[in-house]
């Protein structure tokens, strides 16, 4: 992709002064680039800031004048955030890993064992991806009581793949179909079975799709809302986004400063995880989308 | 969902093949066994908690099932019931315009980032970057960012107009019904906008800089080269994009929960927070499960539509369909 890039518009640059790349690229992707970005900032700001600051209107608000950690060391040593941020990372990677290998299997039999009706079912899951969880969350709450996994976390763990799964499955599947199928060919003829390919051939070739596909599944079990506000109740089994919001917005009087300093560490690992992949991610986005 | 392994099942069957031919057929064999053997899994979780929930979802619209109280079958009560109901009615309403309005600009503001960074930038990968970090954090999260910014006592937004001059009072960005719904809205666009421009950019980077180079040729200014030649060929890919962001912004739930939960006035209610609001904190699963189904003819409506979406991309690129 990057190297066509430098090519694309390339040939055509000569037409325009660079007094109107100014008004036509540069100011607007700055005028996006502020909109998108200022809540981040906004969110930095308002965590590090006393609460006399933040409750002050004169002086400059888009300034931290005496910066504080207070919000913060209110947050993990005064509320139950960090149980919350472990029960996230638990689900997610719980759900990550059961999602991933189901995906896996599910996948390289659609897309290379090519049994019969495996195009259906390539078109069945994703028509499952598209069943979003607001029209789920209703029956599966009363699946959960009856199963007895009200109130814990195995119930988000057991519900999450069902939208990993697809999207995992559907980006999979792209992958797969990338790899030749002279390789596996040449396996068979050499007698391996179909589980030594799938672990000794596709596998390894389908590398940066496992991570797509694991950082996705990731990013949204992180981000999931619906399920887990449904699901739990007790403070102690709650995941960092329904945490912040029942738990933290209590009473009349919001605080501020330690609700955004909530809000941005919740953020932060899904925003580390996603810049050292960047790559992958956006191939991820992208490729389940043109598929 | 159902037809899932019974279309395996006869590929199982014993064949009587050729002698010259059973090396393959029991190959083929074993595909049709391994291909259920590897979907076991994924299709066991699939089916138990979502196909069946989906069916399960729909039985409980028809019945009068309150939370720890087994419904009984009483027809189409529910749906009379919010057929009448002003409240479903108005939260339908709020749902179409939060959808078409925020779907419109999502795509406009989208199309316009993708087509600044299809452009040649210095630090393009970088720019690319951030831009789609409104997606990837928690939307609850960066939801109660918004809930901060439109605070009506100490918005920042409202500071900097008063401070250009522009408003004389606070803005009340949550507590007015109108206000409220382009609030939520203007929300929902910020976090959409990343994740169609970034779409649209990967569909951008597929079309060949040489077209652009004749309809320059021959005299084609900027605006016929975007109608004549990005949007045709571009078409295909926003269809598919505009369906995924249509979906996810008709069944959203969590920025209208954090940011209003239903508010002002039930201004902002959705098709999705109220069936949670009835089903859950109301207790009346029956109701709450009728609304969530009552969204399913438009989510089909849209998803037909990403399928004509698909068959014209096929077509187009001379290729066949899968």
């Amino acid at each position: 992709m990057a190297k066509k890039d430098d090519t694309s518009t390339v040939g055509m640059r000569y037409l325009t002064s660079p007094m109107q790349r100014l008004v036509v690229l540069w100011i607007p992707l700055c005028a996006f680039l502020f909109v998108l970005l200022f809540p981040f900032y906004w969110m930095v700001t308002t965590s590090i800031k006393p609460d006399a600051e933040l409750l002050q209107r004169d002086g400059n608000p888009f300034w931290v004048t005496n910066p504080t950690l207070a919000h913060i060391k209110k947050l993990l040593f005064d509320t139950q955030y960090p149980e919350w941020v472990w029960n996230t990372m638990l689900v997610s990677i719980s759900a990550t890993f059961i999602s991933l290998f189901c995906s896996v299997l599910a996948a390289y039999a659609i897309e290379r064992l090519r049994f019969r009706g495996s195009r259906l079912v390539g078109a069945l899951i994703f028509l499952a991806y598209l069943v979003p969880p607001s029209i789920l969350f209703i029956p599966l709450s009363t699946m959960v009581f009856k199963f007895g996994l009200f109130d814990t976390r195995l119930a988000l763990i057991l519900t999450y793949p069902t939208f990993l799964i697809p999207f995992c499955t559907w980006l999979l599947m792209g992958y797969f179909k990338s790899i030749p199928f002279e390789l596996e060919e040449c396996a068979l003829i050499d007698g391996a079975t179909r589980l030594q390919i799938l672990r000794r051939i596709v596998l390894p070739l389908a590398v940066p799709g496992l991570i797509s596909a694991g950082i996705f599944a990731f990013t949204l079990s992180w981000n999931e809302f619906i399920y887990a506000l449904t699901f739990i109740s007790s403070s102690e089994v709650k995941t960092v986004p329904i945490g912040v919001v029942t738990e933290l917005v209590e009473g009349d009087v919001y605080h501020w400063g330690s609700l955004m300093a909530g809000a941005l560490l919740g953020s932060l690992p899904v925003a580390i995880l996603y810049s050292f992949f960047v790559e992958y991610y956006v191939s991820g986005l992208t490729g389940a989308v043109k598929e | 969902m159902q037809a899932r392994p019974a279309a395996v099942v006869p590929g199982a069957r014993a064949r009587q093949a050729a002698p010259a031919r059973r090396a393959l057929s029991r190959w083929l064999d074993d595909r049709n066994v391994l291909g259920l053997a590897f979907l076991l899994p994924g299709a066991l979780i699939l089916l138990v908690f979502l196909t069946y929930p989906l069916a399960l979802g729909t039985w409980l619209g028809f019945t009068d099932a309150k939370i720890g109280r087994a419904g009984h079958w009483i027809g189409l009560d529910n749906f009379e019931f919010i057929w009448n109901d002003s409240l479903t009615r108005l939260a339908l309403f709020n749902t179409l315009f939060y959808t078409i309005v925020a779907s419109v600009i999502k795509f406009a503001l989208g199309l316009w980032l993708a087509i600044l960074l299809n452009e040649h930038l210095p630090f393009k990968a970088f720019f690319r970057a951030i831009i789609l970090l409104p997606f990837i954090v928690p939307t609850a999260l960066s939801a109660i960012a918004f809930w901060w910014i439109y605070d009506p006592q100490f918005s920042i937004i409202s500071w900097a107009l008063q401070r250009m001059g522009l408003i004389h009072q606070y803005i009340d960005f949550l507590g007015n019904p109108w206000m409220a719904r382009f609030s939520v809205i203007a929300a929902n666009i910020w976090r959409g906008i990343p994740f169609v421009a970034i779409c649209l950019l990967a569909g951008l980077q597929t079309i060949s800089p040489s077209l652009y180079e004749a309809a320059a040729l021959d005299g084609a200014n900027g605006w016929q080269q975007f109608r004549r030649i990005t949007l045709p060929l571009l078409t295909p890919i926003i269809a598919v994009v505009m369906t995924f962001s249509v979906l996810f912004t008709f069944t959203d739930f969590q920025l209208i929960y954090v940011l209003t939960r239903g508010g002002p006035l039930n201004a902002t209610h959705l098709m999705a927070t109220l069936s949670f609001q009835r089903a859950i904190p109301g207790g009346n699963l029956g109701e709450g499960a009728a609304i969530a189904t009552a969204m399913v003819p438009f989510l089909l409506a849209a998803i037909l539509l990403s399928y004509f979406g698909l068959q014209r991309r096929a077509w187009q690129q001379g290729g066949t369909d899968r």
